[in-house]
């Protein structure tokens, strides 16, 4: 008799008792997740005021006057989320590899020192790259003794040519706002691929390389295609909240580097539009989930889900 | 060359260590700064005022408190209700699995910005008022799918014949759950409840769409307090956090290397 | 405790259906107490299945189990006084070696645990490990480790589910050995699951020859050998030439004849079923003889011959096809070589007869041992 026949049947209990653990937690996320968003899309078709109420006049012209006047940041959040994956991926990847296969030792201590920062605020790190970056900050004076300044300007000057700079300045210019996300959002990437590569066997290497493949060859054929479900569990956790991410355009950028959160806090908390900060809100979400699904089902892991 | 082939993962591993680091050793160092104006970004002086004094600033603790203490809730709720999910999941057959998994991994796959305006707009239409309970349901919501997501790869790599072997000598279901399976699990819960308080702790966006003026949070305080110039303080609270994970960490991974060291 | 019967084990008329699919098909067997019980069979038989109902981990669908006349089919495993070494050894990974073996004990309020299973350790010959964990031990000691938890106990049944199969050849042969001493020195009733019909011969007072949820036929290991009653016991234990044949007369002298694809042969009466005339003769290859030495005598050409080192195997092509197994001891006795024409003979009583409505291919495809 198959064993998983034979298992399967003594772990089927009263049934009862799956519905009884999963109903207190998914109680909790039906009425504080699937209601607000409900919520949300209904706040979003409704006209009035705060100050005389709503009522819900499914009128879709919001979404239209939303789109049409924040398309640019809109934009703007899935270009430096994209860019920041990209970014987190490549250094990641290494980071990863190294920590697994190539650390000895240390690898337990690495470890640590990946997952720590999670422990230091958000915020805190966030401002420390201000620090960093800033006009008088470290990396300019420490470029400054090594005489190195005229570097500094001429890389101010490539991002600046490329769109991703002031041309003057580090900080408070796209390059800072995407430097920013990538730092905070590295971790995230790290940890799945280290998870992943840390389980590949590297005897595939050497059975690749035994039937003809190059090193490139090798990674591209074998490594790569086993790494998969890594890279996307990371790209995942980095994209999604990267893109609804504020805290690295206001504290680093400027008000050319504004992204969609910060649009959405503001008509929320300040300009206090619901319906508008509403629309946006519900676009931000569908326009996020659109590209998830096609992403993960173009990289055929939907077992991620 | 040829060796920097060899070792180019190495090295770039070790740069890339270098820019997550970078910040927090920059957080330590201007713990130590005596600022001349209000911005604590240029060095200026070394001093230990900052460490001697850490709740100088007005606010500042308060809001450390409050942040604790929420922490510290969600995330004993969130475990108890996550790891409940965690078990269904990983230990039952039941319908509507694939909409359960789909309810757990969407508050993952949704911006903060979202999950953050749309409880505003719940709390408004029902009329409930922010504050720390309306933070405090935030919180654990977003914490409950990570419990579960680490609570359940546990669950799911336990022996299920453990269990049965349990029975066998004389265990009930009961005694079995509290004997084998839950000490079997536990790394998996207290990792899961870490990873919640962290979560917890460390969140702005969600935060500021649910709070009120009177329950501001670390993350709300040193949002306020950078528009005027952040407090050495904050860096003093940034570093005691980054080195007491470090260290409670480095302290598990050891007991755990030697562990496994002796198992090897 | 809700018993402490001991006694005979017996199951009775027990079936397991799983969805569709009969597991166990209406066994009814009889495990005495204190003997070695083997329950032989391939893989997916139905032989983990009937431990498992045992064990009290399976419910049946239907028949009954009971020791030494107490009923405990609806007894659950924790109140049944059975105990099981599980094929994976299931050990405890959380505690040390000296509380997965007091588990049991603790678990029944025994106030002498501790020395019980110190006793139950040095009876495996583990005494120095009681403080490791499990992983920092290895298979063949995990395994002794699996053995003592469930002997401490001294439980009515001791159920052992493959438990040899993750050893290597030669510490599998040594731990039968260990095995069948702790049971003969405990005197406990030992129920043991096994595909590899060796490891049943070697330990058994008894086996049951399972197939397709179904018991094929019990006995000892030599009756099971010599007399196998259906084709499948009689590929699936050890190898048989089965020779296609007719019963063309009646007994005289304790002997018949019968006559195989045209050649005349003579086997004991007593060995044939009655009322059947179209039968299997089935003979060993080691009861084969090359040479005349032997009354009945086929002719055939040597196809191949493999050396072994205390035996030669030789293939013997009939005139009408079929190929025989001949396994000779190198006694010194003179070899033949590929392509000899040869005489193969054996005396009447060293076969067995089979209803030649069998298939003779069954069992015979099965080895995964």
């Amino acid at each position: 008799m198959p064993d998983g026949v034979a298992a399967a049947t003594v772990r089927k209990r009263p049934n009862w008792v799956p519905y009884a653990l999963l109903a207190p937690g998914l109680l909790w996320l039906v009425v504080f997740f699937v209601l607000p968003t409900l919520s949300l899309a209904s706040q979003s078709l409704q006209t009035g005021d705060v100050y005389n109420g709503y009522s819900l006049t499914w009128h879709v012209q919001t979404y239209v006057d939303a789109l049409s006047t924040y398309w640019p940041q809109l934009l703007r959040s899935l270009m430096y989320a994209g860019l920041a994956t990209l970014l987190t991926l490549l250094l990641g990847y290494p980071l990863a590899w190294f920590v697994a296969h190539r650390s000895g030792r240390w690898k337990n201590v690495l470890l640590v020192l990946v997952i720590a920062p999670f422990y230091t605020s958000f915020l805190i790190r966030t401002l420390a790259w201000q620090t960093i970056l800033g006009d008088q900050g470290l990396l300019t004076s420490l470029l400054d003794r090594l005489h190195l300044t005229w570097a500094l300007h001429g890389f101010e000057s490539f991002l600046g040519a490329v769109g991703l700079g002031s041309g003057s300045q580090l900080l408070y210019s796209p390059f800072a706002v995407i430097c920013g996300l990538t730092y905070n959002f590295l971790p995230f990437m790290v940890l799945p691929l280290y998870a992943n590569i840390e389980r590949l066997d590297l005897r595939l290497t050497e059975a690749a390389s035994d039937l003809y493949a190059s090193p490139v060859q090798a990674f591209r054929r074998v490594i790569w295609p086993l790494s998969l479900p890594g890279v996307v569990g990371g790209t995942l956790l980095t994209f999604i909240p990267a893109t609804g991410d504020y805290i690295n355009s206001v504290l680093l950028g400027s008000a050319k580097t504004t992204m969609i959160g910060q649009v959405i806090d503001a008509q929320f908390l300040r300009v206090l539009d619901y319906p508008l900060a509403a629309a946006l809100s519900f676009i931000l979400m569908v326009v996020i989930i659109v590209l998830v699904m096609s992403y993960v089902r173009r990289a055929g892991t939907e077992e991620l889900l | 060359m040829a060796w920097i082939r060899r070792h180019l993962v190495v090295i770039i591993g070790l740069l890339v260590m270098g820019y997550i680091l970078l910040p927090n050793l920059v957080v330590i160092a201007y713990s130590f700064n005596r600022p001349r104006g209000h911005l604590n970004i240029q060095w200026s002086r070394f001093s230990f005022d900052a460490w001697t004094n850490p709740c100088g600033t007005p606010g500042i603790c308060s809001s450390v408190g409050l942040s604790l203490k929420i922490g510290l809730i969600a995330s004993i709720v969130a475990t108890i209700l996550g790891t409940m999910v965690a078990f269904a999941l990983g230990r039952h057959r039941f319908r509507g699995r694939s909409l359960t998994n789909l309810l757990i991994f969407m508050p993952m796959a949704t911006p903060e910005v979202v999950m953050g305006s749309s409880l505003l707009t719940l709390f408004i239409a029902m009329g409930i008022p922010s504050g720390q309970m309306t933070i405090l349901i935030a919180h654990i919501m977003f914490c409950v799918s990570f419990v579960v997501v680490t609570v359940k790869a546990r669950v799911a790599s336990l022996d299920p014949k453990l269990e049965e072997a349990a029975a066998d000598l004389y265990a009930s279901p009961a005694q079995a759950f509290w004997r084998v399976t839950l000490p079997l699990v536990a790394p998996g819960i207290a990792a899961g409840a870490l990873l919640a308080f962290s979560l917890s702790f460390d969140d702005y966006i969600i935060t500021n769409f649910n709070a009120s003026p009177t329950s501001v949070t670390f993350p709300m305080f040193i949002w306020g307090a950078a528009q005027r110039g952040v407090p050495v303080q904050v860096n003093v609270i940034g570093s005691v956090m980054f080195l007491g994970a470090v260290g409670i960490v480095g302290f598990a991974q050891i007991v755990g290397a030697r562990r496994k060291r002796e198992v090897a | 405790m809700a018993d402490h019967a001991t006694g005979d084990l017996r199951l009775s008329r027990i079936t397991k259906r799983f969805d569709r699919f009969v597991a166990v098909d209406d066994v009814s067997l009889t495990v005495p107490e204190g003997s070695f019980f083997a329950l032989l069979g391939p893989s997916g038989c139905g032989k983990t299945t009937t431990l498992r109902m045992i064990a009290g981990l399976d419910r049946p669908s239907a028949g009954s189990i009971d020791i030494g006349g107490t009923d405990i089919t609806d007894l659950k495993p924790y109140q049944r006084h059975v105990n099981t070494v599980f094929q994976s050894y299931a050990l405890f990974p959380h505690l040390d070696i000296l509380d997965n073996v007091a588990f049991g004990l603790r678990q029944r309020g025994d106030k002498d645990w501790k020395a019980k299973s110190q006793e139950a350790l040095a009876l495996v010959q583990l005494p120095d490990v009681a403080r490791k964990r499990p992983t920092q031990l290895s298979g063949g000691m995990q395994q002794r480790v699996a053995l003592a938890r469930a002997l401490v106990n001294r439980p009515a049944v001791l159920l052992l589910d493959e438990p040899l199969g993750a050893l290597d050849l030669k510490l599998r042969r040594q731990m039968q050995i260990e095995l069948k001493r702790i049971q003969s020195d405990v005197g406990l009733t030992f129920v043991h699951v096994t595909h590899d019909q060796e490891e049943a011969m070697t330990m058994a007072d008894t086996i049951a020859v399972m197939n397709a949820g179904k018991v094929e036929q019990r006995g000892d290991p030599a009756t099971l050998y010599e007399h196998p009653a259906s084709t499948f016991v009689a590929n699936f234990l050890g190898q048989s030439n089965l020779l296609e044949a007719r019963i063309t007369g009646s007994a005289s002298g304790g002997r018949m004849p019968a006559q195989t694809h045209g050649h005349d042969v003579v086997v004991a009466a007593d060995r044939v079923p009655d009322g059947i005339n179209d039968v299997w003769i089935g003979v060993r290859p080691e009861k084969l003889r090359l040479g005349d030495s032997g009354t009945n005598q086929l002719k055939g050409v040597v196809t191949d011959a493999s050396f072994t080192g205390v035996s030669t195997q030789y293939l013997v092509r009939m005139p009408w096809g079929f190929e025989v197994m001949v396994v000779q001891q190198n006694d010194g006795s003179a070899r033949a070589t590929v392509e000899e024409t040869v005489t193969v003979s054996w005396d009447p009583g060293q076969e067995f007869i089979l209803d030649q409505r069998q298939d003779e291919t069954a069992g015979a495809e099965i080895d995964d041992a």
